[in-house]
């Protein structure tokens, strides 16, 4: 239809500019974290920041590329892409290196390569032209069994890496396929079943059941009159029991020791600022010390003699905390938001369902990383180690961040056309 | 657009709801809470002290009486250090394993990671001998500090010393020492603390997660440098206090000189003293204990501590105080029969029958007579009261700085002892006593307690006729030889002018005329005026005192000289003060060698035969009398001896 037209006509340039901005705020702040006072220069190539700046530029390429190419090449070969990652998230268990505990990269060359961030996107958009498929209704049980399988089988390859930080990412698709028309119960369920987990680990079983006892009794008195409401409660009731001895359990007995330490720091029942409390405290010291303005570019103290771990990868926001202070964390977390929503609204004006639904991904995988990155940062949720999109130092992430990105950006600059 | 179009709106929410979280936490933790700002500081900021040399203290003459020498502690991170010889390191720092052992389970149980001292004060040859072998011992360095020396060895009491500050010293200075600080414990060490101790710098280091250096905070803003101690030039005359304490050694007691026309003490000797250098060093502890069991005391600072009825010694304040009342003059007599006679059968005797004495010959030839009449019309007929003419001898007496401390420039100084009325009031049951209740304070003795630094600011008080400044020991401080105030200021001691005549002549006669009580100790060349004292001793042998000052005109150096057990004044206080005014007048003996030795080699000190210590007197000139004299008081009969 704009055949004649620049393939950059009608792409979203707000959502460009955001990209850049995040880019380009992840640059300077891996420069700080890593700063090397021999090779001060930020376009020192033999750096992580000079690196970084390689990652960026490549990023572009592969964005300009995927602008370039036709929208409908994603619809059509989405299968391929995901069994192509299928495929190396299985040959990363053979011949991937292990790089802290986690067997999780293909080395080629001099540069690894992260399968299980491929794999998002893959994901994403096998899900999208699922559920976009005509009479797919995902009330169905079985468009539930077939979106979960799709879900569920990457997550599974990857927890055997073992990277569990990346294989929970694939559960913030719950957003998409609410979206689509999930009922809003799963949505409840899950954030009840959040909480019941932490009470459990927080206070005693029994203290829980009886809460939960007293809440049921309660309810039931109030609408004994709705006996299909009352089953309903007496069903949640037994449900949450098992949940609570079952979650006892998984504590015990599933979780390796070092996640059950870090959610043992989160909740506060175990002090250790020392072991797995380290990274926490240090990094809520390397926030907290920034104050309102921040101490200024390259002037983070915390950030520059490495008290805290990971700075330039998962705890890139202790640096953007210390050096920009509030400021700039506003200013970071504005635009994340910004983009989400921006995002929301571009999946909501397509006119097919793929788009939008692939759009409800995009922003779900994003939103996923910059919540549980940031809140791990500031001791909100337990440390998941997932990077920061765009910002955190890594060429994989930042390709597969934009690849994710790019390809909703081609999508959506096609709205018009026909998919 | 489908029907779950409104869902969106669900899901923004969640975005935005999460994004205020995320930021009200962010700001909780960067804007609210100081906690993490103090943390990071923490994390990165270390103060490494630097200490400052302490000041160095000189003598009046600006010679060294105590200087800084650099030792070498010993410090071990216990973490760092591998497996080594350890025979032969013990060795080399000549300790035992089983030391070792001890030794390194402190300082581990103390911090594996952090320094902590592994033997102290190595000397600079063990150091030498250490430091080519250090680097095969990972973990052990060696750390530079400065000890106190003292070349000459003298003055231990005077100077002090100083060690390790205590937990309440600690606390008390809010936080300026630390652990393992040193601080004056005594002498002028702790007197002048404040100043000789300096500044300490600091310095704010940055440190990395590793705790490796990374340069200074701020470039150095908030770093200050030690600035050290100030350097104190004491009153001490180097010489004259080297010379007291030979001539003190073996005996117990005390020496005082002080320049009357300034207050600073040029010699102040306390016998037995000891070796400052005692100390400083690794055997500090043994010797301090050592120090401290002595029988004899050498930790008693006797010039200031120790407390003596004065003896004769107080009838030149007597004089003094009774001619200003107008109560007596130069041309008053009494009869002396061998005695004062006070109340039926009650008699004070005197050591001669001296029949009629002036002023000037009661002082010349120490009659006890002549102040009993003189003290009871003190007491009995000054047209008051007994009670109140009493008060107003002792305002008098306490004028010249007795029953008082005298607020020298050293810690623990005593008061003395000048009775108030009260204590008779309350020992007779009744203010109607009079001076044959306490007759004995007419010669000295009885209720009164002076220390030998009081006796020797008595006598700068008669050299000056009249006043005295307040006696220290340190006369200058610092490069710019800050003098202090309160030591300019002349304390008059209320008497006139005139009435220091005949007492002086009557003094001078002591020494100069062939018949007065110290005329052994007669300076050839120079007119020393002084007044021969012997304190009864209930314990033992009564104690020797001479006061002195000299030359008679224009006085340069006033003198306290007390030995304990010594029997009579003139015997060995006397000759001993001769020599130190000599020496310092002079600068040079010019007695022969064999009246030198015998003030050097004799042993006074208690349970050593007292044979030995009896003089030899040159003939012609004629020993004091020995006989003892008697008081006796009224309801409580106690002997005094005064002479």
């Amino acid at each position: 239809m704009n055949n004649q037209r620049s393939p950059f006509f009608n792409v979203d340039w707000i959502v460009v500019l955001i990209f850049l901005a995040l880019c380009i705020i992840g640059w300077f702040n891996i420069h700080a974290a890593v700063y090397n006072p021999e090779k001060p220069s930020i376009f020192n190539l033999d750096t992580n920041y000079g690196k970084q700046l390689i990652f960026i530029l490549s990023a572009l390429v592969l964005g300009a590329v995927i602008l370039l190419m036709d929208s409908k090449f994603f619809n059509t070969f989405s299968p391929v892409f995901y069994g192509i990652t299928l495929l190396l998230l299985v040959l990363v268990l053979v011949i991937g290196r292990n790089v802290g505990g986690n067997q999780a990269w293909i080395p080629i060359g001099s540069f690894r390569l992260q399968p299980s961030e491929f794999a998002k996107f893959a994901t994403c958009l096998l899900l999208a032209r699922y559920l976009s498929t005509n009479n797919v209704r995902v009330d169905d049980l079985k468009t539930k069994s077939i979106s979960a399988a799709i879900l569920l089988l990457p997550m599974g390859l990857i927890m055997l890496q073992p990277d569990t930080g990346s294989a929970l990412t694939f559960f913030s698709l719950i957003f998409v396929l609410y979206r689509e028309g999930l009922s809003g119960y799963f949505l409840i369920i899950g954030a009840l079943f959040i909480v019941l987990f932490v009470l459990t680990l927080l206070f005693s079983k029994l203290f829980v059941i009886a809460g939960l006892v007293i809440v049921a009794a309660m309810l039931i008195y109030n609408y004994k009159r709705k006996r299909a409401f009352v089953t309903t409660v007496i069903y949640g009731f037994v449900i949450s029991v098992v949940f609570i001895f079952s979650v006892d359990f998984a504590y015990k007995n599933v979780l390796q020791t070092h996640q059950r330490n870090r959610i043992d720091v989160l909740l506060g029942t175990v002090q250790d600022l020392r072991g797995e409390g380290y990274n926490v405290n240090q990094s809520k010291i390397a926030i907290g010390s920034g104050g309102l303005w921040g101490r200024g570019y390259l002037q983070g103290t915390q950030t520059k003699y490495d008290f805290v771990p990971e700075q330039s990868t998962d705890f890139i926001f202790c640096t953007i905390g210390e050096e920009w202070g509030f400021v700039g964390s506003f200013v970071v977390i504005g635009l994340y938001l910004f983009l989400l929503l921006r995002i929301i609204n571009i999946a909501e004006r397509q006119r097919s369902p793929f788009s939008r639904i692939y759009g409800y991904g995009v922003a779900s995988i994003l939103f996923f990383h910059f919540f549980i990155n940031i809140g791990m940062t500031v001791g909100l949720v337990p440390v998941i180690g997932i990077p920061l999109p765009f910002i955190s130092y890594g060429g994989s992430s930042l390709w597969s961040f934009t690849i994710l990105l790019f390809i909703l950006l081609k999508l959506d600059s096609n709205r018009m056309g026909i998919i | 657009m489908n029907k779950f179009f409104a869902r969106r709106f669900v899901i923004q929410g969640i975005f935005i709801a999460t994004a205020i979280v995320l930021l009200t936490r962010i700001f909780y933790i960067q804007v609210v809470s100081d906690q993490y700002i103090l943390s990071a500081n923490n994390n990165v900021l270390r103060k490494i002290l630097i200490y400052p040399a302490r000041g160095i203290i000189l003598d009046r003459k600006e010679k060294i009486l105590v200087q800084n020498e650099p030792v070498y502690d010993l410090m071990v991170i216990p973490r760092e250090v591998k497996p080594f010889d350890t025979l032969l390191f013990c060795s080399l720092i000549g300790i035992d394993k089983a030391g070792f052992d001890k030794r390194f389970k402190k300082a581990n149980n103390y911090s594996p990671y952090k320094a902590s001292i592994f033997e102290k004060q190595l000397s600079a040859q063990t150091y030498a001998k250490f430091q080519e072998l250090l680097f095969e011992y990972p973990g052990f360095f060696v750390q530079n500090r400065t000890v106190r020396r003292y070349p000459d060895s003298t003055a231990a009491q005077f100077l002090g010393y100083i060690g390790e500050v205590s937990e309440k010293a600690i606390e008390k200075s809010e936080g300026f020492y630390r652990q393992g600080d040193y601080i004056g414990i005594s002498g002028v060490e702790k007197s002048y603390e404040d100043l000789l101790r300096g500044q300490r710098g600091v310095q704010n280091l940055m440190v990395d997660a590793l705790n490796r250096p990374k340069g200074h905070f701020a470039d150095g803003k908030y770093d200050t440098i030690a600035v050290s101690g100030e350097r104190l030039i004491s009153s001490l005359d180097k010489e004259l206090q080297k010379l007291g304490e030979r001539l003190m050694q073996n005996k117990i007691g005390s020496i005082v000189a002080i320049e009357p026309s300034t207050g600073e003490i040029l010699s102040f000797v306390s016998s037995p003293g000891y070796d400052p250098n005692m100390m400083v060093g690794r055997q500090r502890g043994n010797n301090y204990m050592k120090l401290l069991n002595e029988p004899s005391k050498p930790m008693f600072i006797r010039p200031i501590q120790a407390e003596y009825p004065p003896g004769s010694i107080f009838k030149v304040i007597n004089a003094l105080v009774a001619q200003q009342f107008g109560l007596i003059n130069e041309n008053t007599v009494f009869y002396c029969p061998g005695g004062y006679s006070y109340g039926r059968g009650a008699f004070m005797r005197c050591t001669h029958v001296h029949g009629s004495v002036d002023l000037e010959r009661s002082i010349q030839e120490s009659c006890n007579t002549f102040y009993g009449y003189t003290y009871n019309r003190m007491i009995d007929h000054a047209g008051m009261r007994p009670v109140n003419a009493y008060k107003k001898w002792r305002e008098a007496v306490a004028k010249f700085g007795i029953g008082d401390r005298l607020g020298i420039d050293l810690p623990n100084e005593r008061k003395g002892l000048l009775p108030t009325d009260e204590l008779y009031t309350k020992r007779w049951r009744s203010d109607k006593w009079g001076s044959s209740f306490n007759i004995s304070l007419s010669i000295g003795q009885g209720e009164l307690g002076i220390t030998p630094l009081q006796m020797a600011n008595v006598m700068a008080i008669v050299a000056n006729r009249g006043f005295y400044y307040k006696p220290h020991l340190v006369k200058a401080i610092g490069e710019k030889k800050v003098i202090k105030k309160e030591y300019t200021k002349r304390n008059s001691a209320g008497i006139t002018f005139l009435h220091f005549d005949p007492v002086i002549e009557g003094m001078s006669q002591v020494v100069n005329s062939p018949g007065g009580t110290a005329a052994y100790s007669l300076i050839p060349g120079i007119e020393m005026c002084g007044k021969t004292g012997t304190v009864q001793n209930p314990h033992g042998e009564d104690h020797s005192v001479f006061v002195a000052f000299a030359p008679r005109e224009n006085p340069k150096i006033a003198i306290a000289v007390v030995v304990e057990n010594a029997g009579f004044g003139s015997t060995w206080s006397a000759p001993i003060a001769s020599l130190m005014v000599e020496q310092y007048i002079k600068n040079s003996i010019s007695r022969p060698k064999i009246y030198v030795d015998r003030l050097l080699q004799a042993n006074l000190l208690p349970g050593y035969s007292s044979k030995a210590k009896k003089p030899k007197v040159p003939s012609g000139q004629k020993p004091d009398s020995s006989k003892k004299d008697t008081v006796r008081t009224k309801a409580a009969p106690k002997t005094s001896t005064g002479k």
